[in-house]
């Protein structure tokens, strides 16, 4: 006998389990309609490959899977397909999700598969492979891709292997069934995974309040070296982490995984799936689903296609819809309600749960919490469920987080216990979900600060970029007006003194001041300057052609060059002008959003204190303000002959003004009637 | 019948504060008993005017919170807090110290705070130090065990609570008393000297204790609270009397046999120290209140003013409640540290 | 000197209260050097508290010159986005009272919505791009725009300078992903107004069946 560990807490609620096993697994048949919703598992949802009136055989692909944790889907009869659309799936919140709808021929024709019989051939890629194309999902209740979890670290050496035939939840009997009449396949199923993580020891855990599966286990794992571990039942030993801490005695460390200390751990049916896909080439399109509960006649097991929708599996056991008060896809400790009993059945949907109000009567107003401790008490993660139950009450997250909220299983066992029924799982659950969106959303917000802040610099450097181009410009145009005067000033030495100086001084003029104002003036003055050089230099050489002087040739060149300046300072400065004119929109672009909030800030300012009327009045005002805007500047485009598409455009807006226009005032009537 | 959509659990357990109430008043019947048939019907009565009182301010202060009457009475907080009240209270006490008892209880300790749950002292025991501070003469004065005075008979206990005028109380001082006030005599001798004296510890006090442990053995058996705090409680007490215990000069405060079996030790240890909403909540936390309870116990029986201690202790301990909770947080499962180490 | 003491125990009063004042002022003074904080650590932790939608709805150009003013004493409750809960964070922080939101700057949106271009009508007029505080609009002058959805904090400054108005503000809808469970109905946690009521329901609803 292996020795076992116990976890710390747990309960006895009464088992239930009795009710469904009288008899075999029993076929449920094929169904007129299928549903097959494209996400059953943990991770991203499969994407269909097939169109709405294709034809597929039974096990062909449907969908594809779409990233790394995701598997794909199968379709579990041969038909044809009508539709691919949102539908109403086994989730507690009623909402709809994307399915893919079959309508069965009733021929249930296989797609040629084969599998390999001699699957020791196989290297480990190869068998991953082929585990993830069977869309084989964790079917203990979770539904992660089984592909993923096998697939360990490199380099992570897994000691244990652990097949989870615990079943601790209350009315469930699917695995315990399967243990019994499928002890064979699922021996096998484990010997390939003992194989695909070379394990050194290969457990199957199962409580012992299954005597019957535990000897047809034992039966099928005789000189296999398998090792079937018979534990005492108690709620939730089948909870991975407990379970491993009962047969191995370790804890998985806080945010780590099982396979940090040296284990993994599978379901017995994920077991008999992983067989059927390797050994006989299946994908996974059916699964052993518990029908039970007072609401039905003849509680029992079926073997049912995936997609079965649950109202004809139910009807199957004899369901009685008016003794039945609530619909529970799962156990009743982790079961969810289901919605309507139109959802589908799903890779994950072990127990379908259909009690009456005097088996499961609905829950009592909760009264005040006596802090009795019952609760901490059957824990099975050691937290302090009262102290996290006031602290939930009053919001308080830090609080929360700091007491290991997440550890938290949603076993339900403290709810279980709680002498004054509060929903206490419920409060976890709800605290969770909104200490996650407040971490989402303050991501967002820090994300948003990183932005604005990114955006104020940018601004910033832009600011600085044009600046410093306008300097370099300036300099440039200086540089210029230097050299005009210093060659222009050849003749006259005095002269070019004197305008060195002057140039000397507009520069420290400018230095000092450094306005636009000025350095369009200084451009101007240039251009000035030069043009009257040009004046004095084509005097001086006419003067000089009517004199005979020999000195015609140089002051011709002199003018050539003082002309070629004027033309550039006269393009320098119609530069500056244009650049200047083309800056204002551009100048301070932070304006911009600062004009928006202005804006929107009047807007606002003038709402606040309007009654409904006058401010319906007034949006008709800025609609038809709006529109007249819009008019003229189609207007516009229109005698520019801009482009179509802008023509089309403002010509929509115009029309869609025209129309909001119609029913504010339609508004403004009701509200003046009224 | 529409489809309900409620979050799991979907299965109840069968326990439920009302029921743990219940349990809780059954397991006081045979300390009732006992007390009864040593002091005679004084406790009876105290009990049953108790109750009433306790019902009839229970509903005035959910009338004046305006809350639902039949569902909080029915919650039987009420009548264990008069329950543990009128049991500690001195037999035979007149009818108005009763009524200001279990209207301090319940209004002050409990209502004011926001009702069952929330209130951070022990409602019964904070009506008992109200009483033991405000009429020290009437909460101080037992009657003489069976066998030891003449006990008085029914009328003459219903005479002596409604109509405390007309009634003559024999009282006693009570071993706890003899002890305290003992200055020169060896244990043995006030043992000998003073008839109050049995086997144990007081004629009638060792049974009454012994029979509040059944009580409480019997609510432990039932699950309704867990061994820590109250076993933490006698060990330290009788660690702290064994510790001090010299063989019975006159200095010394008796020995451990001696304070298990005296005065509210047992009732305090299973019915007061067990109160779970003023109690510390981990197993560690209840170790330690139960364990500090037991040495202030002894502390206040053998060097403070008042003859019995369990009161006061409770008390302080409750302040400190909430502190030790704070430091005792059990390690969850994975993590390396206590949630209040890191 | 012990006698002058002696005579006039003023003086022994007034050297003690002196050398007192003496001893603890070098003490405060030696505590603000030495435990001097560097910037405006209130303005920085104002900041975190805030949104950063960036919606200028509290009539600063962002979060950051309002979380300057706020720790300059501007009032803590002319944040929109941020809601009661976050004037309660900056009631705590500054442990202030709290205010009710000043609904002069808008109210509190039930969901946080997202803009979104109707790209057909889209003229390309970057308008939208310049009031966009956080860079999270695409396009380029005559090119089609489109939003960022991951990166728009729904602060609608971009809706009106679109001249074609074609920026819709979209509100997120509840999906499988974002849904969960809510906190026990707070009408049946106070027990105080339907417990009779719910049981009497029940009682009425057992007699039926």
């Amino acid at each position: 006998m292996r020795k076992t560990f116990s976890f710390h807490g747990g309960i006895h609620p009464p088992e239930n389990k009795a009710q469904s096993v009288r008899t075999p697994i029993a076929d449920a048949g094929i169904p007129a309609q299928l549903v097959i919703p494209l996400s059953q598992h943990i991770g991203a949802p499969a994407s269909p490959i097939v169109a709405v009136g294709d034809d597929v055989l039974k096990g062909q692909m449907i969908a594809e899977p779409r990233g790394l944790v995701s598997v794909p889907v199968h379709a579990p009869t041969s038909g044809n397909i009508i539709a691919i659309e949102d539908r109403v799936i086994a989730h507690p919140s009623g909402l709809l999700a994307p399915c893919i709808v079959i309508a069965s021929d009733g021929k249930d024709d296989w797609l040629a598969h084969t599998g390999s019989a001699d699957y020791r051939a196989l290297d480990k890629p190869d068998l991953l492979e082929r585990i993830r194309n069977a869309g084989i999902a964790g079917m203990g209740g979770a539904g992660f891709p089984a592909a993923v979890k096998l697939a360990v670290k490199p380099g992570t050496a897994i000691a244990t292997l652990i097949i989870n035939g615990t079943e601790c939840e209350p009315y469930i009997t699917a695995d315990d069934v399967l243990m019994r009449e499928r002890a064979q396949q699922i021996i096998e199923g484990t010997k390939i995974l003992r194989q695909l993580i070379a394990s050194e020891e290969t457990l199957i855990g199962v409580e012992d309040n299954k005597p019957e599966s535990l000897v047809a286990l034992r039966a099928a794992a005789q000189g296999t070296g398998i090792e079937i571990v018979e534990f005492p039942t108690k709620y939730p030993s089948g909870g991975e982490k407990q379970l491993i801490e009962i047969l191995t005695g370790k804890q998985v460390p806080n945010g780590g995984l099982p396979s940090d200390v040296g284990v993994i751990c599978q379901n017995v049916g994920t077991a008999v799936a992983i067989y059927d896909a390797i050994v006989l080439g299946r994908p996974l399109i059916s699964r052993i689903t518990t029908v039970t509960g007072d609401g039905v006649e003849a509680p029992q097991n079926f073997e049912v296609l995936l997609g079965t929708p649950m109202n004809y599996l139910l009807d199957k056991a004899g369901y009685q819809p008016d003794k039945n008060n609530r619909l529970i896809m799962g156990g009743p400790m982790m079961g969810f309600t289901v919605p309507t009993p139109e959802a589908p059945i799903v890779k994950t949907t072990n127990c379908l749960l259909a009690p009456t109000e005097a088996e499961l009567p609905s829950p009592p107003p909760a009264q005040a919490c006596i802090r009795c401790g019952m609760c901490a008490e059957v824990c099975p993660v050691t937290l302090l469920p009262q102290q996290m139950f006031w602290f939930a009450q009053g919001k308080e997250f830090e609080k929360l987080e700091q007491h290991n909220l997440f550890d938290c299983i949603e076993c339900g066992a403290c709810s279980w216990v709680c002498p004054s029924t509060i929903p206490l799982v419920q409060y976890y659950r709800a605290s969770k979900a909104e200490i996650l969106q407040l971490r989402s959303a303050s991501e967002k917000s820090e994300h948003s600060r990183v932005r604005f802040e990114a955006r104020q610099q940018r601004l910033e450097r832009e600011t600085a970029e044009k600046e410093a181009k306008r300097a370099a410009r300036k300099q440039a145009a200086e540089q210029r007006a230097l050299t005009a005067a210093e060659d222009g000033g050849a003749e006259d030495p005095i002269q070019a003194a004197i305008e060195r100086a002057k140039a000397k001084k507009a520069a420290q003029l400018a230095g000092a001041e450094n306005a636009p104002e000025n350095e369009l003036e200084k451009l101007e003055k240039a251009v000035v300057t030069i043009r009257k050089r040009l004046d004095t230099a084509t005097a001086k050489l006419e003067q000089a052609r009517i004199e005979g002087s020999d000195l015609v040739v140089a002051l011709q060149t002199g003018v050539d060059k003082t002309a070629a300046k004027l033309a550039a300072a006269q393009q320098a400065l119609h530069d500056y002008q244009s650049a200047n004119s083309a800056e204002p929109p551009h100048k301070e672009p932070a304006d911009a959003a600062q004009v928006a909030i202005a804006r929107a800030m009047a807007a606002r300012a003038a709402d606040a204190g309007l009654s409904p009327q006058e401010k319906a009045q007034a949006q008709l005002q800025k609609l038809q303000q709006r529109l007249e805007k819009s008019r003229a500047k189609l207007a516009e485009v229109r005698a520019d002959g801009a482009e179509d598409k802008i023509i089309e455009a403002l010509a929509s807006t115009v029309t869609r003004l025209t129309e909001k226009i119609s029913a504010a005032q339609d508004q403004l009537n009701e509200l003046t009637d009224a | 019948m529409a489809l309900m959509r409620i979050t799991s659990p979907h299965a109840h357990g069968p326990m439920s504060t009302p029921r743990v109430m219940q349990n809780v008043l059954l397991a006081t019947v045979p300390g009732i008993i006992v007390l009864t048939h040593f002091f005679g019907f004084g406790t009876l009565v105290n009990i049953f005017w108790g109750c009433i009182v306790a019902v009839a301010c229970e509903s005035l202060a959910l009338t004046l919170r305006r809350r639902p009457l039949g569902f909080y009475l029915k919650d039987y907080s009420a009548l264990v807090t008069a329950f543990l009240l009128c049991i500690a209270l001195p037999p035979y006490s007149p009818w108005w110290l009763i009524a200001v008892g279990i209207a301090s209880a319940i209004l002050l300790a409990k209502h004011l705070y926001g009702g069952l749950g929330y209130n951070p002292f022990n409602p019964a025991m904070a009506g008992y130090v109200i009483l033991l501070i405000s009429f020290p003469l009437q909460m101080t004065s037992w009657a003489p065990p069976r066998g030891v005075g003449e006990l008085p008979g029914l009328l003459q206990a219903l005479q002596a609570c409604f109509l405390p005028a007309t009634y003559d109380a024999t009282t006693m001082a009570t071993p706890l008393d003899l002890m305290k006030q003992n200055s020169s005599l060896l244990v043995e001798d006030v043992w000998l000297q003073n008839p109050q004296f049995g086997r144990w510890a007081g004629i009638g006090w060792e049974w009454v204790n012994i029979a509040f442990l059944a009580g409480g053995a019997w609510l432990l058996y039932q699950r309704i609270f867990t061994w820590h705090a109250p076993v933490a409680m006698l060990a330290s007490l009788a660690l702290m009397a064994a510790l001090f215990y010299d063989g019975g000069s006159s200095a010394s405060g008796g020995s451990p046999l001696f304070h298990l079996l005296s005065g509210a030790t047992m009732f305090g240890a299973f019915f007061i120290v067990t109160d779970p909403v003023t109690s510390a909540v981990s197993v560690r936390g209840r170790l330690i209140y139960g364990a500090l309870i037991g040495v202030l116990i002894y502390v206040i029986r053998v060097r403070g003013n008042y003859p019995d201690a369990v009161a006061f202790a409770v008390l302080i301990m409750n302040f400190a409640a909430p502190f030790i909770d704070h430091y005792t947080q059990p390690r969850t499962y994975g993590h390396q540290n206590t949630p209040g180490e890191n | 000197m012990s006698e002058l003491l002696a005579q006039y125990p003023v003086f022994a009063a007034l050297i003690a209260l002196v050398g007192l004042g003496t001893v603890f002022g070098a003490l405060l003074g030696f505590a603000a050097v030495r435990f001097k904080t560097e910037g405006n650590p209130i303005a920085d932790q104002v900041n975190d508290v805030l949104p950063q939608t960036q919606c200028g709805q509290c009539g600063y150009p962002g979060c950051r010159p309002y979380a300057e003013a706020i720790a300059n004493g501007e009032a803590i409750n002319k944040c929109p986005p941020g809601g009661e809960a976050g004037i309660q964070a900056l009631a705590d922080l500054l442990d202030v009272d709290f205010i009710p939101l000043d609904e002069e700057h808008g109210e509190v949106k039930a969901t946080v919505a997202v803009a979104f271009i109707r790209e057909a009508e889209c003229i390309g007029c970057t308008k939208c791009i310049q009031a966009c505080p956080v860079d999270a609009i695409l396009g380029a002058a005559k090119q089609m725009h489109t939003v960022i959805t991951s990166e728009c904090t729904g602060c609608d400054l971009c809706v009106e300078p679109c001249p074609v108005d074609c920026i819709d503000m979209l509100h997120e809808e509840q999906s499988l992903r974002t849904w969960h469970w809510d906190l026990p109905d707070p009408v049946s946690r106070q027990v105080d107004i339907i417990a009779t009521d719910a049981l009497a329901e029940r009682s009425a609803q057992d007699e039926a069946a």
